[in-house]
């Protein structure tokens, strides 16, 4: 077999376990759900109406500001689904790294690869299912969305870039902690730059700093993206801004974890 | 004795330091194919140390070390597709049943689905655990863990397998069973390379053993070599009265006594022609000897002439 055949069998056995230790432990993925659910709910039916009244413009056919503030605050509460799954992501690493079985994995004569490329994919493969879970959600509680299926296999594919970026990141965080209790807290920082971006209310509204800090962070670029795609509002640049954060991110992330994984010893 | 089969294992100088503490001083180390050699020594000795050098985990600061012909640093992929290693902390999948393990295994050594299967279920059976396979291996005692760990290692057929504590904390039961099969194993041609810090364990498996102490070589041999040399076989003979211990020892000649607890010390061979001489020594002599009972150096014995202090003290685990 040559390398990359031996890399994707060894990546695609890898991948199984993995995803098959999610199902064996689904409380972990359940509770990385329920939180942008919970999310929804809460901005939605708690903070909605007078949100979406702040917001001042009545989005895409809906009645009430609370229907309107719905469809604005979607694309923010799929980030946010993103930004918990990928949480999980760092622990399941974490875990492997601070158990004895990767000196297993590593004396064994495995593609060199596989271990990060199975977690990575694992990870996309849980997001996905995250971002069908919550959209379902959405629907169900009246989001309404303009985009064609053209447009909606963008705006996942935008999603899904983004996501691959931010698992680099997360394997980064998991390789670099000493414990699983560190690789869970590690990248709650994700999570809130969810909120200091433009996911639940816009950047112009903040106060100076924080304004400028929201209008350059990539969940921005990123969140606006997502909005233009699905609800129709203008995307100007943003979507070259969220491809190429997601893309520096990715790169430079997936270069810090495979350096990690070279030279950290386990334990 | 001298071996002329290959060397499975050779390590030349290795020398490791974690920060300012020097793990291994100038360790060499050679392992006959087709043998089990025991590498002993207390917590903290640097024996897993050696095992993670050997099998690749870490590099040495100094020396060189080859496995089944492959160097450890050059030719670690070499190295990896020999080895087996089963490490002293579980190298498991809690979260899989024990099939699901070994059939992981299966995968990642590229057996194919069949082989695979047939494989996975020959070492369910004859590491006993067919009955539990469908279970989680979170439910698994010590001992089943154990034991699902080195058949893990056993899928891909390796010829050259590291054991690092493999019986460390299991019940006797368990420890005979995983005798069994590490001489099982080298019946079958597998090297093995162990540490343990149970004298009786190398004693019962290894042919040679190699006694590691503040990460250096301190005596090397086969069980009976170093227990060779050092004194320390006699017999004791117990008495009911003082006088009886006095003549006897007036009689023999040799020995230490004590007064107190009155015993006699004879220095013996251990052969069973000598030990009736005395007997019939003593008897002839009429004098009344209430108990005999004959020591023979251990390897604890061993263990304490070659490092002033016993195996069973504590240190730093590394």
């Amino acid at each position: 077999m040559t390398t990359l055949a031996l890399t994707a069998t060894d990546s695609a056995t890898l991948l199984r376990r993995n995803l098959r230790r999610l199902i064996r432990y689904p409380s972990m993925t359940v509770q990385l759900v329920v939180l942008p659910v919970l999310m929804l709910f809460l901005f939605v039916f708690v903070f909605g109406n007078q949100l979406g009244h702040g917001l001042g413009v009545p989005l895409a056919g809906s009645h009430t500001s609370r229907a309107g503030y719905l469809n604005y605050v979607v694309p923010g509460i799929l980030l946010l689904t993103i930004a918990a799954a990928v949480q999980g992501t760092a622990i399941v690493v974490a875990m492997d790294m601070t158990g004895g079985i990767i000196d297993r994995f590593r004396t064994m004569g495995i593609a060199r690869a596989a271990f990060l490329t199975s977690h990575v994919l694992a990870s996309l493969t849980q997001v996905l299912t995250s971002i069908v879970v919550v959209l379902g959600v959405s629907f169900a509680l009246g989001f309404r969305s303009t985009a064609n299926p053209l447009g909606w296999l963008a705006a996942i594919g935008v999603l899904l870039l983004f996501a691959f970026g931010l698992i680099w990141l997360a394997t980064a965080l998991g390789l670099a902690a000493k414990s699983v209790e560190t690789a869970s807290n590690t990248p709650i920082f994700i999570v809130l730059l969810v909120f200091l971006g433009s996911g639940f209310v816009p950047a112009s509204t903040m106060p100076e700093g924080i304004r400028q800090f929201a209008s350059w962070q990539p969940f921005t670029p990123v969140t606006e993206t997502i909005r233009g795609l699905l609800t129709g509002t203008h995307l100007g640049a943003n979507a070259i801004a969220a491809i190429s954060w997601s893309v520096c991110i990715a790169i430079v992330s997936y270069l810090w974890a495979a350096h990690l994984y070279k030279t950290r010893q386990p334990r | 004795m001298t071996d002329a089969r290959q060397p499975a294992i050779i390590a030349m100088g290795l020398c490791k330091s974690f920060g300012e503490v020097k793990v291994l001083v100038d360790v060499d180390l050679s392992v006959p194919e087709g043998t089990v050699f025991a590498l002993l020594g207390p917590n903290g000795a640097g024996k897993t140390t050696v095992v993670r050098i050997l099998s690749t985990l870490i590099s040495a600061d100094a020396g060189t070390a080859s496995v089944a012909g492959h160097d450890v640093v050059r030719d670690s992929d070499g190295v990896r597709t020999t080895i087996g290693v089963t490490g002293q902390f579980s190298a498991l999948d809690e979260l899989l049943t024990g099939e699901e393990n070994l059939r992981l295994m299966a995968d990642l050594n590229h057996l194919g689905p069949a082989a695979g299967r047939s494989r996975v279920s020959e070492l369910l059976d004859r590491f006993e655990l067919a009955e539990a396979a469908r279970r989680p291996v979170a439910t698994y005692s010590g001992g089943m863990k154990r034991r699902l760990d080195l058949a893990m290692t056993l899928v891909g057929t390796p010829t050259v397998i590291f054991l690092d504590e493999p019986t460390t904390g299991l019940d006797p039961r368990s420890r005979r069973m995983m005798w069994t099969i590490i001489r099982d194993l080298v019946a079958g041609g597998v090297t093995i390379f162990l540490t343990t810090q149970y004298l009786e364990e190398a004693n019962q498996l290894a042919q040679r053993v190699a006694v590691l102490d503040q990460g250096k070589l301190v005596a090397e041999g086969s069980p009976d070599e170093l227990k060779r040399r050092i004194p320390g076989a006699h017999v004791q003979l117990q008495f009911a009265q003082p006088q009886d211990l006095e003549s006897a020892a007036r009689l023999l000649g040799t020995g230490s006594q004590d007064s107190a607890r009155l015993t006699l010390h004879i220095p013996t061979s251990g052969e069973v022609s000598s030990l009736r001489r005395l007997l019939d020594q003593i008897d002839d002599a009429r004098i009344v000897a209430s108990q005999v009972s004959i020591h023979t150096p251990d390897l604890d014995d061993v263990f304490f002439a070659v490092t002033g202090h016993s195996a069973s003290k504590d240190g730093a685990s590394t």
